[in-house]
């Protein structure tokens, strides 16, 4: 294999570190602090879904979430990184193994605070009032469409969340048909998840059955997650056992508990977070088909 | 034994005793939840498509086919003849049957004929080959369009994108498993 990938791939690495700099730049005009964390780590947030790559007798880290939290609960109150996360087994035309994520942590914020400033990140970072991802016009520069994960359900999958739930079809309904549908002519802000998907993620006082989580579509793309951050020591210990419970039930690798992180919990104050995948806002803002168009290297080229 | 891991396009695997042949595959993970599989499958034997989505901890047999080395010798009307190696037998193979393999048959071409149940269903080519370039435009230097690829025709009659630099009557590498450019044959 020629250097051919590399090389064709120059215009879109130069507008993604332009892209780059854009989203920095934002965050220091508000008063972010950029922060780096350890790629490895000891102990990973056992949630069920998500495979670490072991490292060494440690792992490498599948998002900086804990450390960071770490980091705000000793008082650093807005902090942003981007950084490399590694995640087993994912591969495919919107995943990499190895991928690019900017996560950032608000004190004193909840979602909804999130969301405003997730839209005026991404607007900032396209530098465009419009976009074109496959062959859809997306407009960035009117309101965003905000729609709760259950009124997604009723819209466009024809039957309810709970009922999706109870029958085990949650992920099959929302990969084929809620995701393709949300953020077409717009980018849309899905929000309140089923508490039983959000194992770090605030319960809505007013309705503790889902919990304050937001994810960001554009163009049917999966590009942000994030939540009111979880708080209480107790709570959060009790997800992550059910969580390892959950992952032990399906014959993967135990994790060991991250005790730093639930002792650090009792200092947190009140925080949101967010997790947004920059490989792939860069394949929306470049309109590209593929992730594979938008990094220098996959690991198939190594 | 395969499990949803092991998907990906061009992977063969039996249903209800029936070869498949993976011709789409897509990983989806709707954010915090499970690993989906989503594939398009074609039923190598009657060409019938058909969508499945697997999660991961499912299983599959691989499809029990038989390979024979073969080698390609002309097409007539719609099928291709080939010759086997060591019997001096020869089979017909419907273009249907052949699907994208047909792109990269040049005479002579040694390739992995695929038997199930006695009866030859399709036909595995290497994962690279070189064919010659037969119609290309010509590379203007300067060109401002920002293009980095233009089409060009191969021996075989396939298209395909190649780096502006490829001139007509060259010889390059395909990959055969996605159809594109790989490298220019230099000498």
């Amino acid at each position: 294999m020629g250097s051919w990938p590399l090389a064709r791939r120059r215009q879109a690495l130069v507008e993604r570190g332009a892209i780059f700099s854009r989203i920095r730049e934002f965050f220091q005009g508000k008063g972010y602090l950029e922060v780096e964390t350890p790629f490895r780590i000891p102990a990973p947030a056992p949630e069920a879904q998500i495979d670490a790559i072991p490292a060494s007798g440690w792992f490498l880290q599948t998002s900086p979430e804990l450390c960071m939290k770490r980091m705000l609960a000793a008082g650093y109150p807005r902090i942003f990184q981007i950084c490399r996360c590694w995640r087993d087994g994912e591969r495919g035309a919107r995943h990499l193994s190895e991928f690019t994520m900017l996560e950032w942590y608000r004190a004193e914020a909840d979602y909804l605070v999130l969301m405003e400033e997730t839209e005026a990140l991404v607007k900032h970072a396209a530098a465009a009032d419009s976009i074109s991802y496959r062959a859809e016009r997306i407009e960035l520069s009117g309101p965003w469409e905000r729609i709760t994960v259950a009124d997604a359900f009723l819209r466009h999958a024809g039957t309810s969340m709970w009922q999706a739930l109870a029958e085990g079809t949650f992920d099959e309904l929302m990969v084929e048909r809620i995701e393709p549908n949300l953020g077409l002519a717009r980018p849309t802000f899905i929000y309140d998840y089923p508490a039983s998907c959000s194992a770090l993620a605030r319960l809505k006082p007013s309705d503790p059955t889902v919990a304050e989580r937001f994810e960001l579509y554009i163009g049917g793309l999966e590009i942000a997650n994030a939540f009111s951050e979880l708080i209480d020591p107790v709570e959060q210990r009790a997800r992550f056992v059910a969580e390892a419970a959950e992952r032990a039930a399906q014959g993967k690798t135990a994790y060991p508990m991250p005790e730093k992180f639930l002792a650090a919990l009792d200092e947190m104050p009140e925080a949101a977070g967010i997790a947004l995948g920059l490989d792939r806002l860069v394949m929306v803002l470049l309109d590209a088909a593929s992730i594979d168009d938008v990094v220098a290297f996959t690991t198939e080229e190594l | 034994m395969y499990t949803a891991a092991d998907l990906k396009k061009g992977l063969k695997i039996a249903i209800n005793d029936e070869p498949y042949i993976i011709t789409h595959f897509d990983f989806a993970k709707p954010g915090k939840g499970q690993a989906l599989y989503r594939t398009k499958m074609k039923n190598m034997i009657t060409g019938a498509t058909m969508d499945r989505t697997y999660r991961s901890g499912e299983t599959f047999e691989p499809a029990r086919l038989e390979d024979r080395v073969m080698q390609y010798l002309y097409k007539e009307d719609d099928h291709y003849c080939f010759m086997d190696n060591d019997t001096f037998e020869q089979i017909h193979i419907s273009e249907e049957a052949m699907g994208d393999a047909k792109n990269y048959l040049i005479d002579n071409l040694q390739v992995d004929v695929l038997i199930f149940r006695e009866k030859a269903i399709g036909v595995d080519v290497p994962n690279f080959v070189n064919l010659r370039v037969v119609q290309t435009d010509p590379w203007v230097k300067g060109d401002t369009s920002g293009s980095d690829s233009k089409p060009a025709t191969v021996e075989t009659g396939y298209v395909l994108r190649v780096p502006p630099f490829i001139e007509e009557g060259e010889l390059i590498t395909i990959d055969t498993r996605t159809g594109e450019y790989s490298t220019r044959v230099k000498g």
